[in-house]
């Protein structure tokens, strides 16, 4: 199979869906001929014209009002927030406007947008373009919340996000834009939303986490190989629904659990999955389920403040060698 | 740009009735939710457009079906004047199953996309980029199907007001803005929310035009939509009306609305829409004592079924509070 990098991947997925599906369209800031601030949309303003591919002004929260009106007329606005840490200006016509839709409406609607929010740190963005909001939207029902982590599955699941009927936040990490590269079908394949996927099978230790933080667990799951501690690595793939399944499929088999991810650890997604783990698999527990997260602080731009706090490699297998031993 | 035709807009005699029966309707509506709060039968969420009816029937009045109206929380008759029966207005008001949200809302939180109606949110302003969202829409389909998007003096304030006019004004999409201006956001006066007399001017800022006309005056409002529909159906872009009047009730029915004078509210109750509609019928004499009485006996027949409809409706299940949250 032929590779592409990550955002290929996220380009490809808009692309065959463009063609597919002439509901579908795009819009945000610089998407147009500029094709984006990351070259994302690159391409697709050439293809599909002014009224496919539009540039908005600096408007997030009209950006996602629009696509919900336009949703509401049998399209599917795939939004693009120019960086995830923009998307609190689209706070409100995400969480009470889109994601309450169907709900305040009978069940008679609803709203079949996907808003695509670069997120994620490791980049020397700074407080604002390295930001990793996805627990304030896992805490938000009507939502679904995807975050890919590999060049396959950021087609996959954009393109399962595309034809989802419901809002669908999509965290596509910028660090792994053009560092990550896999093989990735020309065909139409669709990853399905709510199912996780086992990166590498362990017996030892379960290991549940989303996004970048996938390539270092699984250097880290190598490391603790040689050590004789076998890690199984779930990438979580959607935040929301979570697939309860393959988490608790996992919990019973190893008995202990590290959830790595890269927003800060209060009420981020790791205090949900331990909480969820505790309470219905208990019994399968051998140890505390620990987190490893960003501590409770901003992303700072110095590299070296940075490296300090983001997860990494030697930090995830130095937690896995403590759960392993408790 | 040009400006909006002065010419009149004829209305048949007929038409002009259907008019007073909206009016009388839409009033009827509100003063009888307005006693079932304070009997206890209704037990929130009514914001009672008592006073500005002329606004809602003028703006409404000859809009096809697929033209997409985004009301504001005072604006049950323009669900009404869309084409949703009453009876199911007055179920989703007492919050049951056969409401438009099976009870889990009341308020005009609840569209419907076959009869082109957006219900928004409590956060005003929200729904204006929804109706540039919908207004995109009829432009990528080169149609003539418009837009009618409502809101206060108070809510165009918000940021989504801003962001919304103004991707409505660069992309010229088939939008009318309906403000209308009440004097008060719930208590603060328009004087304290903004620097500039008319909300009218804002539109200048979007490139395109803005006018202050007499909310209560349901012809005025009429001529000045159908002006701009014509604008709006032939490529011409957006416009803003602005539409002076007075909301006669607080801002909910808890309100007691201490914050303005009994002189302030007697002025606007002498400028009541309904009196002034009448008697132009009735010196015209499209009315008289007969047909009066039939309308209003027809408005009375139809509140009073929609009431009995809702009280007897079913109760939402435990259950409802739980689906519909995903497709």
């Amino acid at each position: 199979m032929r590779e592409l990098t990550y955002l290929e991947a996220i380009r490809e997925a808009l692309m065959e869906e463009m063609r597919r599906d002439p509901k579908v369209f795009v819009l945000g800031e610089d998407v147009g001929a500029y094709g984006g601030a990351f070259g994302v949309t690159q391409g697709l303003y050439d293809e599909f014209g002014e009224m496919r591919v539009i540039d908005t002004p600096i408007s997030e929260s009209a950006i996602v009002g629009i696509s919900i009106g336009a949703a509401l007329r049998g399209y599917r606005p795939v939004a693009e927030m120019q960086f995830a840490d923009f998307i609190s200006c689209a706070f409100d016509q995400i969480v009470n406007q889109a994601a309450t839709l169907r709900y305040r409406y009978g069940g008679r609607a609803s709203v079949p947008i996907v808003i695509r929010a670069p997120s994620g740190g490791n980049v020397g963005g700074g407080l604002y373009h390295s930001q990793n909001p996805e627990a304030w939207f896992i805490h938000r029902p009507g939502l679904k919340v995807v975050a890919p982590s590999t060049a396959y599955d950021a087609k996959g699941l954009l393109k399962a996000a595309i034809r989802d009927d419901n809002p669908v936040i999509y965290f596509e990490h910028k660090y792994l834009y053009r560092r990550v590269k896999g093989p990735v079908p020309e065909g139409d394949e669709v990853v399905p939303l709510g199912v996780a996927a086992t990166r590498r099978v362990g017996r030892d230790v379960t290991l549940l986490t989303y996004g970048a933080m996938v390539l270092h667990a699984l250097e880290a799951a190598e490391i603790l190989a040689k050590e004789g501690v076998e890690v199984e690595v779930i990438d979580l793939r959607t935040l929301l629904p979570l697939d309860k399944a393959a988490i608790f499929g996992s919990v019973e088999k190893t008995s202990r659990v590290l959830i790595v991810h890269e927003d800060v650890k209060t009420l981020g997604i790791g205090a949900e999955l331990a909480a969820l783990i505790t309470e219905e698999r208990f019994d399968a527990l051998d140890a505390p389920v620990l987190r490893l997260t960003t501590p409770d602080t901003y992303s700072p731009f110095s590299h070296v403040l940075e490296s300090a706090i983001l997860p990494d490699t030697t930090k995830i297998a130095d937690a896995l060698r403590r759960l392993a031993a408790y | 740009m040009p400006p909006i035709k002065r010419t009149k807009f004829k209305l048949a005699p007929e038409q002009l009735l259907e008019m007073f029966y909206w009016l009388k309707l839409i009033r009827a509506f509100d003063e009888r939710l307005s006693i079932l709060v304070r009997q206890g039968q209704v037990r929130s969420g009514v914001y009672t457009g008592i006073g500005q009816e002329a606004i809602v029937v003028g703006t409404c009045y000859g809009l096809r079906q697929q033209d997409f109206i985004c009301p504001l929380h005072r604006d049950l008759g323009a669900f009404l004047m869309k084409g949703i029966e009453p009876r199911v207005m007055m179920a989703q008001m007492f919050g049951k199953r056969t409401g438009l949200s099976k009870g889990r809302d009341s308020a005009l939180h609840s569209g419907v996309n076959d009869l082109g109606i957006f219900g928004n949110t409590s956060m005003l302003g929200a729904n204006l980029p929804v109706a540039a969202g919908l207004a995109l829409t009829f432009k990528m389909e080169q149609t003539d199907n418009v837009v009618v998007a409502y809101f206060g003096e108070g809510a165009s304030n918000v940021g989504d007001f801003h962001e919304g006019l103004n991707f409505a004004g660069v992309q010229q999409l088939p939008v009318i803005f309906i403000c209308e201006n009440n004097q008060y956001a719930y208590s603060v006066p328009i004087e304290r929310s903004m620097a500039i007399d008319d909300v009218a001017e804002r539109a200048h800022g979007y490139g395109f035009d803005g006018v202050a006309i007499n909310g209560n005056d349901v012809l005025a409002v009429y001529q000045a939509t159908q002006g701009a529909l014509a604008r709006a159906r032939g490529g011409g872009g957006p416009t803003l009306i602005e539409c002076k009047t007075y909301r006669w009730h607080g801002h909910s029915e808890h309100d007691k609305a201490f914050y303005r004078s009994d002189e302030e509210l007697a002025m606007w109750k002498s400028r009541d829409p309904i009196p002034t509609f009448t008697t132009y019928l009735r010196t015209r004499h499209l009315l008289d004592d007969a047909k009066q009485q039939e309308i209003e006996l027809k408005v009375k027949t139809t509140i009073d079924e929609a009431v009995e409809f809702a009280m007897t409706a079913p109760e939402p299940v435990p259950e409802d509070a739980l689906t519909d949250l995903y497709a």
